[in-house]
């Protein structure tokens, strides 16, 4: 596909995300909302590649890849408003989207989606010539029993899948390598899946990278892995304490720290080396949350994706928008019965 | 006394016992974060920051604790103990009965749970009924501060293993993190007196297989756990004043169940009630029906419970679970059947 085409997919994605951002502060959308901004190059990279009977296995940060796909966008904006006209009739939420005619489900289960894309895998082997099934993924779900289980079968059952996983380096508020042993590239190859990395700020590198990993896995040869390191540009979940206590810790921390501070000097407990560590593991999990990027800033990759469309430029701004439009209109359709204040 | 929210509660509960017991050691996902102040008091050999990998921590929890740990073991929300049921259902809960009574692993399951807040059927289940069916487990749910805190103090002193259930929506702690995420535009139905209330200075305890006799009333007893108590407890001041006089039991303790109180109450009032969040079949409000059967009580009977998977709008998820409506309506059907 073309670079324009992978940008319109992302922009789509990344628009989609800020309109539900708006929403769930408005209190419109109930309960927690993992926003996968960050992943839109990833996302586009990789779904643009798939087609009709392709499956696709997702978790709770899901929405890049449905939107890129073409789940349609009304029904899913119900769905998190919590109508029963929505995608899944108001039962599901965010984490839970299925789209059967997409062969498209999401899962709330951190790793689920690995065993379910080799489900997928097996079904599309016996029923639909060349279809494969895709598993996006994080590094913090890998650790899970379900997900190294499910490298293992893929191969013990020359699946035609594909495992695409995003490093945005943390495991909900952990820092993913301090809970991990090994490699994900190594640890792929050991079990003997096909396994690249890419860029995942670069779509054109994630298209690229992908098509070959997809391809292989079309032509019979296997299951494959895909490893592409991104931003995590607003937490675990919007509202994350973390961030929220990182960027603003006078007015966010106070009373965590406080309540901290009050056990650290407590009597009875570990000694002045354990205490330490304690605190200084602590705060550098706060520094790592405060140096992560945030949109628009460098390190975004739709800052990099506009760029490189710069020499497209008549033709970003008509992308821009018509997804503008298209998003604005959605939105506005979603909440037709809404009255000012967002009552249904 | 002091005054602490449900969540504090565990947290000071939990906090006071690792000042006293060396042999306590945590173990959960995202604990350098969520549980700050214990790692800043404890250190990392005390307080340990698991991977996303529930099955091997919690083998590895019934393991230490085996050889002599007594770890607490932490979840997200009680939906994921899914992922860890083989070391519960096979090893933790086994230990005591394979070795012929002679090996116990004291250890503690900490699990938040329910729903009321939007967060969908992975996310509010309460599974206590399932739990509760397995021999060589404890079971117990915390419905106020004071309970919240009596119940871990009693299950961190415990021989064997507890699964400690925490009602979501009285945790003020948990019901930020998932459910505001620090938004003023959401609103829940929070009940006070679970939220937030008064905690007897350590060392406090509640005995397992102990109810509590929330509100005297001769027509009805209502039996329930959580937030179903205070619900319960809505219902029967509505009803105040009709001819329908709620007798409202929090059982606390599910495994053991405090079975005297159940056959008491239900020998005065004739008219059994169960409001249970969990699922209808096969769970608490049946075995509540059986336990008054084999007491030669065939009392009238109703039972209020979620009856299919968990819904996530709001709307939705309110209607399914036990709310004061259908408390009161099926309390008056039975004064009126």
């Amino acid at each position: 596909m073309e670079l324009a085409g992978l940008y319109r997919q992302m922009l789509r994605a990344r628009s989609y995300e800020l309109a539900v951002e708006d929403l769930w502060h408005r209190g419109l959308i109930a309960g927690e909302m993992h926003l996968g901004t960050g992943e839109e190059a990833v996302a586009a990279g990789v779904v643009t590649l798939l087609g009709d009977g392709d499956g696709l296995a997702l978790t709770h940060r899901c929405s890049p890849a449905l939107v890129a796909r073409g789940v349609p966008i009304v029904p899913m904006l119900r769905e998190l408003l919590g109508c029963e006209d929505g995608l899944c009739g108001g039962h599901g939420g965010h984490m839970h989207l299925f789209s059967k005619e997409h062969l498209a489900a999401t899962s709330g289960i951190v790793g689920a989606s690995l065993p379910a894309a080799a489900g997928f895998a097996l079904a599309n082997r016996r029923l639909r010539a060349n279809k494969v099934a895709v598993a996006f993924t994080g590094t913090g779900a890998m650790n899970s029993g379900m997900a190294l289980e499910t490298l293992n079968l893929a191969v013990a059952w020359s699946l035609p899948m594909i495992v695409v996983c995003i490093d945005n380096g943390w495991a909900i508020t952990t820092a993913s390598e301090a809970v991990t042993g090994g490699g994900h590239i190594e640890r792929a190859r050991a079990f003997g899946l096909r396994a690249d990395s890419a860029d995942g700020r670069d779509v054109r590198a994630v298209h690229k990278a992908a098509g070959k990993l997809i391809d292989y896995s079309r032509r019979g040869k296997g299951p494959a892995f895909l490893l592409a390191t991104c931003p995590r540009l607003d937490g675990h979940f919007l509202g994350d304490p973390l961030l929220r206590m990182a960027r603003q810790p006078v007015t966010e921390g106070k009373s965590t720290f406080a309540k901290v501070i009050s056990s650290a000097t407590s009597r009875g407990g570990g000694g002045l080396k354990d205490r330490a560590g304690g605190m200084t593991r602590m705060m550098s999990v706060m520094a790592r949350a405060r140096r992560s990027p945030t949109r628009e800033r460098r390190g975004d990759p739709m800052l990099a994706a506009r760029k490189a469309m710069k020499k497209h430029e008549s033709e970003r701004d008509r992308i821009d928008a018509e997804v503008a439009t298209e998003i604005e209109a959605a939105v506005e359709t979603a909440l037709a019965d809404f009255g000012e204040n967002g009552d249904a | 006394m002091r005054e602490l929210s449900l969540g504090q509660a565990v947290d000071r509960a939990i906090e006071d016992a690792m000042a006293r017991d060396d042999s306590i050691v945590l173990i959960g996902e995202d604990t350098p974060l969520l549980r700050a102040p214990l790692f800043a008091r404890f250190g990392a050999d005390r307080v340990l920051a698991a991977p996303i990998s529930e099955s091997a921590f919690f083998g590895a929890a019934a393991g230490a604790a085996m050889a002599g740990l007594r770890p607490v073991v932490e979840l997200y929300m009680v939906d994921f103990i899914a992922v860890a049921f083989d070391a519960v259902l096979n090893h933790i809960a086994k230990l005591e009965g394979f070795s012929g009574g002679n090996w116990k692993a004291p250890l503690v399951i900490r699990a938040p749970s329910g729903g009321w807040y939007g967060d969908g059927g992975q996310h509010g289940q309460s599974l206590w009924g399932t739990l509760s069916s397995i021999p060589g487990l404890t079971v117990v749910v915390a419905s106020t501060p004071a309970d919240a805190y009596g119940l871990m103090t009693t299950a961190l002193g415990h021989d064997g293993p507890v699964i400690f259930m925490e009602p979501k929506l009285l945790s003020e702690e948990w019901l930020e993190f998932l459910g505001s995420g620090g938004r003023d535009t959401v609103s829940f139905d929070i009940p006070a007196e679970g939220a937030v209330g008064a905690v007897p200075d350590s060392p406090h305890t509640t005995p397992f297989g102990k109810a509590a006799v929330r509100r005297v009333g001769s027509d009805v007893t209502v039996m329930s756990v959580a937030v179903g108590v205070h619900r319960a407890l809505e219902a029967a001041a509505k009803l105040q004043g009709s001819d329908v006089s709620c007798e409202v039991i929090d059982l606390r303790s599910l495994r053991p169940l405090d079975v005297e109180t159940v056959v008491e109450s239900v020998t005065k009032t004739g008219r059994l009630l169960v409001v249970d969040e969990d699922y209808r079949e096969f769970g608490l409000a049946g075995e509540l029906a059986a336990i008054c059967l084999e007491a030669a009580l065939s009392p009238r009977y109703a039972r209020v419970c979620v009856e299919d998977t968990l819904p996530y709008a709001r709307h939705l998820e309110d209607a399914a679970l036990p709310n004061v409506d259908r408390i009161v309506e099926a309390a008056t059907a039975l004064v009126q059947a």
